[in-house]
């Protein structure tokens, strides 16, 4: 019996490790059959609030990274963005077009053509609005997809409108959003309702077949940027330094219902102001 | 004494919050991973009763199994350190120093002794430790990679924090 004890206590190293290591083994295999089965493992609230502390460190480490995913996602959705902004006039909702241009400076007012014609050689359309809803002369008129034309005579509930398909009736274009060629739009010689010309653009300024041409915004009638058609001929000459340009407009005079009186709220302010110049002119 | 027993629960504390927070993130999949933390019973002191060696081993697993979910794998490793430490010290000390409870540091013991404890002490729980966590002979070549790989790992970074905390005292065995 002494010796037995001697033995034990002389190798008890081995014994210990023997009695430790099948109890670890013992674990691990009754893990392994009861998956998650003991409480220590990462449900434990311990262990589990650590974890969120950690990954909470974690996360602050990765900042960098999300940040330049945030702005690249910010950059996509710009261009977007712009995409819809420059594409406003192909918009359906009077609400949408507001939301789009000058907001604080345009009113538009919604009305319905009574009357139209488009084979005369001047062409006039008749809307239901008139003084009564602030309609006045000389207004712009425009429908969700393109220009119509402006105000000629005012009643108290009727207004007409001189189309673009008029000889008299000159806008103001410009060859693309900045401004940096622009020349008058008239419906020219021509009887097709769909085609106009737009006059006195520079010999120098390049054009291409397909460009699309917006109003300049310099008079009062019309908000800038908004789409009028597209450029189908270039090489038509007026003279030595000016060309022509035939525009498929994008306005469809044929069936037209709901136009929009474009109301600048700061017409009677620029006016004014441009009036002192022929003063001291 | 007091001191000792100080020094060594924080490193208990900041080897297995290392462990768990840091080195398991670091490793190249499950070729070579990282364990530093059995420094803590490496560095227990040498005139340590068997039985506590082995307890103070067994829950240090325990500990770290906690955090990798993987029950009894780690404590099993590192009772078998435990083992291997006895048997070492049993052959490479004489009974002076296997008696006097110091800390068996680098800077105590000199880098012949340490780096071979390390080297051996290493090789031994990563034996143990990947066998018992894949638990089967199958792919032996590739456990024996992992357990090569982890083991320089792992000792080239305990040679790094024994470098950093170096605090040459006395050299008792050289």
């Amino acid at each position: 019996m002494k010796n037995l004890w001697l033995f034990l206590v002389r190798y008890n190293a081995f014994f210990w490790f023997v009695l430790f290591f099948v109890f670890s083994i013992f674990l691990v295999v009754q893990n392994n059959n009861y998956q998650r089965s003991a409480f220590v493992n990462s449900s434990n609230v311990v262990v589990g609030s650590f974890y969120e502390n950690v990954n909470s460190w974690k996360e602050y480490l990765s900042l960098r990274i999300i940040n330049e995913q945030l702005a690249e996602e910010n950059a996509l959705l710009r261009k977007k963005l712009q995409n819809y902004t420059s594409a406003d006039s192909l918009s359906d909702s009077v609400a949408y077009l507001t939301d789009q241009i000058d907001k604080s400076r345009y009113d538009f007012v919604v009305a319905s053509v009574v009357n139209n014609s488009i084979n005369q050689k001047s062409n006039f359309i008749t809307i239901d609005k008139g003084a009564a809803d602030g309609v006045e002369q000389d207004m712009g008129v425009i429908t969700s997809n393109g220009v119509v034309g402006t105000v000629l005579n005012v009643s108290q509930h009727f207004s007409t409108i001189k189309s673009l398909l008029h000889p008299d009736t000159k806008i103001s274009v410009s060859l693309d959003s900045t401004n940096t060629a622009f020349g008058s739009l008239v419906w020219g010689n021509n009887t097709d309702s769909r085609y106009a010309m737009v006059r006195d653009i520079p010999n120098h300024v390049k054009v291409y077949v397909g460009a699309p041409v917006f109003t300049s915004g310099y008079s009062t009638k019309f908000p800038k940027g908004i789409k009028i058609g597209h450029i189908v001929q270039t090489d038509l000459a007026s003279g030595e330094s000016f060309k022509d340009i035939r525009v498929l407009l994008t306005t469809n005079f044929i069936n037209l219902n709901h136009v929009y009186i474009v109301k600048d709220k700061m017409a009677t302010e620029k006016l004014e102001l441009e009036q002192h110049n022929k003063d001291n002119g | 004494m007091a001191r000792i027993f100080i020094f060594n629960i924080i490193r208990f504390v900041i080897l297995i919050i290392l462990q768990v927070a840091v080195f398991k993130n670091i490793g190249y999949y499950n070729i070579a991973a990282l364990f530093p933390y059995i420094l803590i019973i490496l560095l227990l002191p040498t005139g340590i009763p068997n039985f506590l060696l082995f307890l103070l081993a067994f829950l240090t697993g325990l500990t770290v199994d906690a955090f990798y979910d993987s029950m009894g794998v780690h404590a099993s490793a590192c009772v078998a350190l435990a083992w291997f430490r006895i048997f070492f010290h049993k052959i490479t000390l004489d009974m002076e120093e296997q008696s006097s409870f110091q800390t068996p540091t680098w800077g105590n013991m000199g880098f012949k002794w340490f780096s071979a404890y390390l080297l051996l002490g290493t090789l031994v729980h990563h034996l143990v430790l990947f066998f018992t966590e894949i638990f089967s002979f199958q792919n032996i070549l590739y456990t024996l990679a992992s357990i090569f790989f982890s083991s320089l790992f792992t000792v080239a970074v305990i040679l790094i924090i024994s470098l950093i905390t170096y605090n040459r005292k006395s050299r008792l065995a050289n």
